[in-house]
């Protein structure tokens, strides 16, 4: 049976895989998934520092600490594109390696503190829906609902600037801040699932499950309902198993239930599944090879 | 009054200038033409008439007043491969979007909207293919629906980067057709365009343009061999000079007199 905090846990994961599915599928037509990669990785040395300044383990603090050093990560990366000939596959590789670096190394130095060996904060890395407390919880469903709002919100604009940035310049809308507002509420969606989700597999929310509904559908409205849906989808399996088998981080197990649909949607989708175009092109040979046997 | 009038525009990128001392006006209701061989800035105009450029310097007015993207009186066609046609949307959603600056932030198009998107779809020939995906439309067709998506904007000024680029010859007869109508509506157009062959049955007005303004007026007075010499510089060669036919780098083929 489901115990009362499971429940509890299994809606926050829903949410959450909610929130992410939406996000990321603009971030993912954007081609800033892996922006958000790095970020998901920069927001350790975020938590660790705020541990060592407060030596608490509380949410809100620990996620301003990662909010300063994820965001911190993303004007680095757009820094080096802008002011060097690195590109961005470059750039990002160095930032999320470092920021990662030193979280790990301060998370050790955390680890060997008196009041760190007990800290727990070791579950950011693989994540821990489990270790969510109630009030956790009413902190994700309003960082949760802030995120799903915007993203309903500025589906128009967002969906333009993604197209075409140029031409929604030209009509006046403030595509730089567009832009920032979608960077921003990424971080925010990182930040929001790394407890849960970990910071090594967070990005791993945002891509999948966008992934996965571009296969199901052309049409950017359903893609992004899909892509909710395979993300609430993930996130509770991933909790539910993570919590029945002890000893499972979430992360893992949530990532490999949206790799299972992504695999499905790979081979079956109906638009772009790879039995669908096989059998297109047998039917073409088919009728190639009927017209070559009239023609002769 | 001119329906575009540029004075002392410059552009540089870091520390090569793109466009020098740019002075120009294209009076209402022209359909002009800019000219000018690769690398000569017409695109660049464009976007800096447009104010897409953060490097720039001079005085654009647009009607007689500054740029000011909330009176729509500008329509704008980029190049085809400015975008990237795997978005998931389809070609009347892409229409729609013309009509977004009328709608304004946070609402959304109306069926009235709708309606007018559909409609331009149709004059540009294309009404079948409103619910087919834009990654599945051809090049022409592509080039079809942005200028569907212009034409949804009822802009007054319509600026067009190389529309007849890759595409087929039905789809550049039916874009030709759209801008001389919209000439005869009394609507400014100009358009930056590769192939010199066909400059002076397309425009009235044209711009012959190589980091500055070489020439700019009506195109029987502007559009001669002389000029065009002095444009494209020793890289238009005269192939044939009983048939005064030129080949630009781009190797189009042209009659010029």
């Amino acid at each position: 049976m489901l115990s009362g905090n499971l429940l509890w846990v299994l809606v926050g994961a829903s949410l959450l895989g909610i929130a992410s599915g939406l996000n990321g599928a603009f971030a993912f037509l954007q081609k800033q998934s892996l922006v958000g990669d790095a970020a998901a990785h920069s927001a350790l040395p975020g938590i660790a520092i705020a541990f060592l300044i407060f030596q608490q383990k509380d949410l809100p603090l620990l996620m301003l600490g990662a909010i300063i050093t994820a965001t911190l990560s993303v004007y680095l990366i757009q820094g080096i594109i802008n002011r060097s000939k690195l590109k961005s596959d470059a750039a990002i590789g160095i930032v999320l390696s470092v920021f990662f670096g030193i979280g790990i190394v301060l998370l050790t130095i955390v680890n060997q503190s008196s009041s760190g060996n007990q800290s727990g904060l070791n579950d950011f890395i693989f994540g821990k829906a489990a270790t969510m407390a109630r009030s956790d919880l009413v902190w994700l469903s309003g960082s949760v609902t802030l995120i799903i709002t915007t993203c309903l919100v500025f589906y128009k604009e967002w969906k333009l600037m993604i197209f075409d940035a140029t031409f929604a310049k030209g009509i006046g809308l403030p595509v730089e801040r567009l832009r920032l507002l979608l960077t921003a509420m990424t971080v925010l969606t990182i930040v929001t699932g790394i407890q849960a989700v970990g910071v090594i597999l967070m990005s791993a929310m945002l891509i999948i499950p966008a992934a996965t509904a571009r296969m199901w559908s052309d049409k950017l409205n359903i893609m992004i309902i899909m892509s909710a849906l395979f993300g609430a989808f993930s996130g509770a399996c991933g909790t539910l198993i993570s919590s029945l088998k002890t000893g499972l981080s979430t992360g893992p197990i949530i990532v490999l239930t949206a790799s299972s649909l992504f695999l499905v949607s790979y081979f079956f989708s109906p638009k772009q599944g790879l039995l669908v175009k096989i059998r297109q092109r047998r039917q073409l040979e088919k009728q190639a090879l009927e017209q070559e046997v009239q023609g002769s | 009054m001119n329906a575009i009038e540029v004075s002392q525009l410059t552009v540089a990128y870091e520390n090569t200038t793109v466009l020098h001392d740019i002075n120009l006006h294209v009076p209402v209701g022209k359909l002009t033409g800019i000219i000018g061989p690769n690398g000569a800035g017409k695109s660049t105009l464009i976007k800096a008439i447009l104010n897409q450029l953060p490097n720039k310097t001079g005085k654009v007015e647009i009607l007689g007043q500054a740029l000011n993207p909330k009176n729509n009186l500008v329509g704008y066609v980029p190049q085809r491969n400015a975008v990237d046609w795997d978005f998931p949307t389809n070609a009347l959603d892409v229409v729609l979007m013309g009509r977004f600056g009328h709608i304004g932030l946070f609402h959304r198009p109306s069926a009235k909207d709708r309606e007018k998107a559909l409609n331009c779809l149709k004059s540009v020939g294309m009404e079948e293919f409103a619910n087919r995906s834009i990654g599945q439309l051809s090049g022409g067709q592509q080039q079809r629906v942005f200028l569907a998506r212009a034409l949804a904007q009822e802009a007054e000024v319509y600026f067009m980067d190389e529309p007849f680029v890759g595409v087929d010859a039905a789809t550049e007869r039916t874009i030709i057709n759209i801008l001389k109508q919209l000439k005869e509506k009394g609507k400014t157009v100009l358009v930056v365009h590769h192939d010199l062959q066909t400059v002076r049955d397309y425009f009235d007005w044209t711009v012959l343009l190589n980091k500055t303004i070489i020439s700019s007026g009506p195109t029987n007075i502007t559009f001669t061999e002389e000029k065009l010499q002095q444009t494209y510089g020793g890289k238009l060669f005269f192939m044939n000079e009983k048939n005064n036919k030129a080949v630009t780098e781009r190797g189009s083929l042209s009659a010029i007199r």
